[in-house]
Formats: structure tokens, C-alpha cells, sequence
């Protein structure tokens, strides 16, 4: 119950908050010679080949590519969801997988959120949120919905307790499944392209919404796009990827302060960073293209 | 009156946003009566009723032409239908059996009695193997194959086997009506579970749930609506089996009375029973429809928001 970190009184000093930040030194990512061969080794399809980048902790990394270069398969590499060819992936100083232990076990210290959402919607939003606690046996039902509750109203998403999923709106569905992956305290938060179905005016929204959660929680984000502005905006780093197979190509830091808000997308340094990525992205996109493209 | 006015009160609502519609929370009793007076009210200002009688009009008509009208050569034998209403109302019949008769009610009760066993002992079987057939690849090689080798053999082919393996003339006609619907039950869960997008199955590990803890908070009832259709084909076909079953052996039962009143040329009542059939057969339908919707709330209320997802 008292594994509320102290930023939780932190209040509205933001010095405080980005002293907060370099406090937080667990959730680090270190992905080293990921190989990744789809089917059979010697017909398979290589989607990801000796990709190494670090995911350093309390920070937004937003990685980029073209559809199907095999960023995906990366996240579910983290996740646990699949196994690995050969490489290592460490979270911290624990081996999540790599030699002798091809895939990682799924747990709730990296929780995706994923690109449909996956609230269940058979249960309420309450019960969706205070899940995981209950089903680990950390928290009694009791103090999983009170947490929930508090968890909901941080978020400002107070009176949907007893609704269903299939009731709010996709946005709110987003913010719910976030609150939900957070209320474990998870090292490292997935998210899988979760705005692509979103609108434009909503997707605003969400970024802002999504940006003051990590102000609040400063949890290592690993977030997965096609949308290079979303990219610069939420990012402390971008992590450009080359077409299939996948391996980092470019890696951009945004060296523009968090709290972030709206107000950065005109700035001229924000047009720099975008224009560099927009190069770089194309050039692959191109190359994604003349090799015919098989997704979707 | 009280009812009326909150209906008439949510219709004024409705027709200015669709969406105030679920804002009457289901949970509280009176908030669902409201839904449930509102529903109907637009129910009856809706062509649908009107369309539904039309339908039935016809087809009365049609029957009521050929047979007692035109007394077309195909349907010479046929009773009309008003010979077949006026022997269904009647105080006294002429071939023994209408409504004013206990022992119509016999047949009624004995069908439905073993409809209903059968019914719950495929439910209670079913629901179990299509769960673990479509949860577990392993137990699904050793198991489907063998499954799918039966099924097709109709509820008929076994009737000699189910009289020589059950003693009397109950078991073996249970047994039957079991066949049909514990196959319909079984493959829909499979195909339920199957159904079930893999993302939540992920979610649950990743927020720390066991095997077993997703089963129970994934698996089932996220297969719950593929059970439930499953569940309203198993009824419709268990009335199917269970009438072959009661017209090979048997003395009571619909089934039954619908051969005997063809042998003993007693028309009217073989009709009689015909649409008794048809009649219990859909309310049991409706009944396990209606608590298919009560035990999925988040499915009814997601399709009244109009299913935007």
C-alpha cells in the first residue's frame, strides 16, 4: 500500500518534478544484436537483424519506421509475446531474454497498451482498471478499487466507473487502458501505435493527456509510430528504423524541455527536428517501397 | 402512468440524440423498467408490429385459399386452417384434444421436460469440452478429430444403438435429443474461444494474470456470445431430435402425438400439435436469448450505444 513513490506529492513544482525525473533510474532498456527470423531459418523472413539501441529509463522513446519493417515484432519481443532468433534484451540488470531463454515471460513490469485497445469489455472500466493488483494477489479487492478510483480521477476520467468500455469513447478507452497498465507500477509502459484509429482533433488530446500522465509518473515510455510529428512532440529520443529487417538507421535527440505543451509544434527548432526526420524516414519509406511493400 | 410519462420523457430525448438513450443506468431497477417501457413504446410506433401481422395474415390466407377456397389437388388432404383453430379452441372436440384437454398439456409437459434435461445436460458438457477444445491445441488434436467423425451422423442413425444401450422408452429418447444440441453447444464455444481477439489474452498476462486466472476472466467469458447463439441453435435442434425420438417410441409427447394422430387419420389434431411445437419451441428460444442478454449487460449496452468501436 505504501508503494506510492514520494513524486506523488510532489505538487506543482516543476523543478521538483524534473529532479523527480533523474531520480527515476529503473526501466532501462537494453536491446543488443536482436535477431529476428520469422519461419525456418534459412527461408525465413529476417524482421529484425542485430538491432541495438538503448532505452534509457524514465525517458519517451519513439521509435519509427515503415509499416511492417519489424517494429512491432520488437515490442513483443519486450513483452514477451514472442521469442527472439539470437541477441539480448536486458530490462535493468535482469536478462528478459537471449541465450537458453529464447522469449520473456509476460509480467506486469512492462505492460502494453495496445494499437485496438484491449480493455475487456466484459467488465466495467472499474474493474478493468483495478485488475491487475486483484489477479497478482498485491493489493486486496478493497485497496485495488480504492487505488482504481484514485487512478480514475488523476486521469479525470471520474464518473465512468461503472460504464462498460463498449460506452465511452475511443479516446477515453485509451486513457482508461492507461490508467489500468499504471496502477501496477510497471518499470516500462509499450504502447503500440495506441492513437492510430484516433482522429486528429482527439489524437491532440490524448498527446497532452499522455505527456502529463509521464510528468506525474516519469515511467519509461517505449512508443511505436508511424506519425512522425506525434514522434518529435512526445519523444525525449527517436529512434529511426531501416526498412525490413529492422535495425535502427538514425537516432534523434529532441532536446526540447518536458512539460511540453501544443505551443512547441510551431517552433522553429520543433520544424528542424521534423524536417531531419522526415529525410531520413522518407529515404527508408522509398526503399520500404521499391521492395514491394507486403503489409496490409 | 408513472411508466408512461419516463417513456414518453426518454422518446423526447431520443429524437434529439440518439446517444441519451443509455443515459437511464441499467443497473437501478427503475431506470430499467424506464428502458424497458421505452423500448416498447418505440417498438409499437415502429412499423415492425404491423409488418410482423401482415406476415402472419398472409399466411393464414394462403393456406386458408388453397385449402378451403380453391381445394387445390396437393392440399385436398390437408385440414383448413379454420377446421384446425375451431378443433384447437374447442370445449369438445371432435378427434379428443384442444386446449380444454389435460392431457394436451400432458404432451406439452412431457416434450418440454425432456427438452429441458437434454438441454441442460448438453449445456453442462458442451460448454466445458468447446471451452477446453478451442483453449487447448493438445487436447484439441486428440479430441476433435473423433468429433467431428460422430457429428455428422443425425440424431436417426442412432436411434437403434440408443434403444439397445438405455433401458425403457425415456432414456433413449433424452439421449437423442441430447446428440443434436451437444454438438451445436460444443462447436460454438470452440469457435468462441477461437474467436477471441489474441490482444486480450496478451493484456491479461501482461497485468500479471495466471493461466488459469485467464480462462476465467478471458477465455470464458469472452467466448460468452458465440455460447449463447450456440445455445439457441442447441435449443431448436433439440426440439428437432427429440420429436424424431417420441415418434419412434414413446406415449406421451408432442413428437408422439403428431404420429399417432397421422396414423389414427386424425388430421386436424396432427396440425394441433405441429404448432404447439412451433410455438414452445420459440419461447424456449426467447427464454434462452433473454438470459443470454442479462448475463451479457456489456454486450447489450454496447449494441444500444449503436456498437461504435
Amino acid at each position: 500500500m505504501n508503494a506510492e513513490p514520494a513524486r506523488a506529492r510532489g505538487g506543482p513544482d516543476l523543478a521538483a518534478n524534473a529532479s523527480a525525473a533523474q531520480e527515476r533510474d529503473t526501466g532501462a532498456i537494453r536491446i543488443a544484436n536482436v535477431v529476428k527470423i520469422y519461419g525456418s531459418e534459412g527461408a525465413g523472413i529476417r524482421a529484425v537483424d542485430d538491432c541495438t539501441f538503448d532505452v534509457p529509463a524514465g525517458k519517451i522513446t519513439v521509435v519509427v519506421g515503415p509499416s511492417g519493417c519489424g517494429k512491432t515484432t520488437l515490442l513483443n519481443a519486450i513483452a514477451g509475446f514472442h521469442s527472439i532468433t539470437s541477441g539480448t534484451i536486458y530490462l535493468d540488470d535482469a536478462l528478459l531474454c537471449g541465450p537458453g531463454r529464447p522469449q520473456a515471460d509476460p509480467g506486469p513490469d512492462r505492460i502494453v497498451v495496445f494499437q485496438n485497445g484491449a480493455l475487456f469489455p466484459w467488465k466495467t472500466i472499474i474493474d478493468n482498471v483495478a485488475f491487475g493488483p486483484i489477479v497478482q494477489g498485491r493489493l486486496s479487492k478493497k485497496e485495488s478499487f480504492e487505488k482504481a478510483r484514485r487512478m480514475l480521477a488523476e486521469s479525470g476520467l471520474r464518473n465512468l466507473e461503472s460504464n462498460y468500455p463498449g460506452e465511452i469513447s475511443s479516446g477515453m478507452r485509451r486513457r482508461v487502458e492507461i490508467a489500468r497498465a499504471l496502477m501496477n507500477d510497471p518499470k516500462v509502459l509499450l504502447l503500440d501505435e495506441p492513437y492510430r484509429a484516433l482522429d486528429s482533433l482527439t489524437k491532440s488530446v490524448m498527446h497532452e493527456a499522455l505527456l502529463e500522465t509521464f510528468d506525474r509518473n516519469q515511467v519509461t515510455i517505449f512508443f511505436i509510430t508511424h506519425d512522425l510529428e506525434e514522434a518529435i512532440f512526445l519523444g525525449h529520443h527517436v529512434v529511426i528504423m531501416t526498412t525490413r529487417p529492422c535495425r535502427p538507421k538514425k537516432i534523434i535527440n529532441v532536446d526540447i524541455p518536458h512539460p511540453r505543451d501544443y505551443s512547441i509544434l510551431t517552433a522553429k527548432r520543433f520544424r528542424e527536428y521534423l524536417d531531419e526526420t522526415v529525410e531520413a524516414v522518407h529515404e527508408e519509406a522509398l526503399k520500404a517501397f521499391a521492395a514491394g511493400e507486403r503489409e496490409r | 402512468m408513472k411508466d408512461l410519462q419516463s417513456a414518453f420523457a426518454g422518446d423526447v430525448n431520443v429524437s434529439l440524440s440518439p446517444a441519451s438513450l443509455p443515459a437511464a443506468k441499467p443497473g437501478d431497477g427503475a431506470g430499467r423498467r424506464e428502458t424497458v417501457a421505452f423500448r416498447l413504446t418505440q417498438w409499437l410506433r415502429s412499423p415492425r408490429p404491423y409488418l410482423m401481422l401482415v406476415g402472419f395474415a398472409l399466411f393464414l390466407g394462403f393456406w386458408y385459399l388453397t385449402v378451403e377456397v380453391w381445394k387445390l389437388p396437393r392440399f385436398a388432404q390437408m385440414p383448413g386452417p379454420t377446421t384446425v383453430i375451431s378443433e384447437w379452441l374447442s370445449p369438445d372436440p371432435t378427434y379428443g384434444l384442444s386446449i380444454y384437454s389435460p392431457e394436451y398439456y400432458q404432451h406439452i409437459w412431457v416434450s418440454w421436460r425432456r427438452v429441458l434435461i437434454a438441454f441442460l445436460l448438453a449445456t453442462a458438457t458442451g460448454v466445458p469440452l468447446g471451452l477446453f477444445l478451442g483453449w487447448s491445441q493438445r487436447f484439441k488434436d486428440y479430441v476433435f478429430p473423433v468429433f467431428e467423425l460422430l457429428r455428422p451422423i443425425p440424431p436417426l442413425a442412432w436411434v437403434p444403438l440408443a434403444i439397445i444401450m438405455f433401458q425403457g422408452s425415456e432414456t433413449p429418447i433424452v439421449f437423442l435429443t441430447f446428440l443434436a444440441s451437444f454438438y451445436a453447444t460444443t462447436l460454438n464455444t470452440m469457435l468462441g474461444v477461437e474467436s477471441i481477439d489474441v490482444s486480450f489474452v496478451r493484456a491479461a498476462y501482461c497485468l500479471g494474470a495466471k493461466r488459469r486466472q485467464v480462462f476465467r476472466h478471458v477465455i470464458v467469458p469472452g467466448a460468452m456470445p458465440f455460447i449463447f447463439t450456440g445455445l439457441q441453435i442447441s435449443v431448436g435442434v433439440a426440439w428437432f431430435s427429440l420429436v424424431a425420438g417420441e415418434m419412434v417410441s414413446g406415449q406421451y409427447g408432442l413428437g408422439y402425438l403428431i404420429n399417432t394422430s397421422y396414423t389414427m387419420v386424425q388430421y386436424p389434431t396432427m396440425v394441433i400439435g405441429m404448432i404447439t411445437l412451433g410455438l414452445v419451441g420459440y419461447l424456449t428460444s426467447a427464454a434462452v436469448r433473454v438470459v443470454g442478454n442479462y448475463l451479457m449487460q456489456w454486450r447489450a449496452r454496447e449494441l444500444a450505444m449503436g456498437a461504435e468501436r
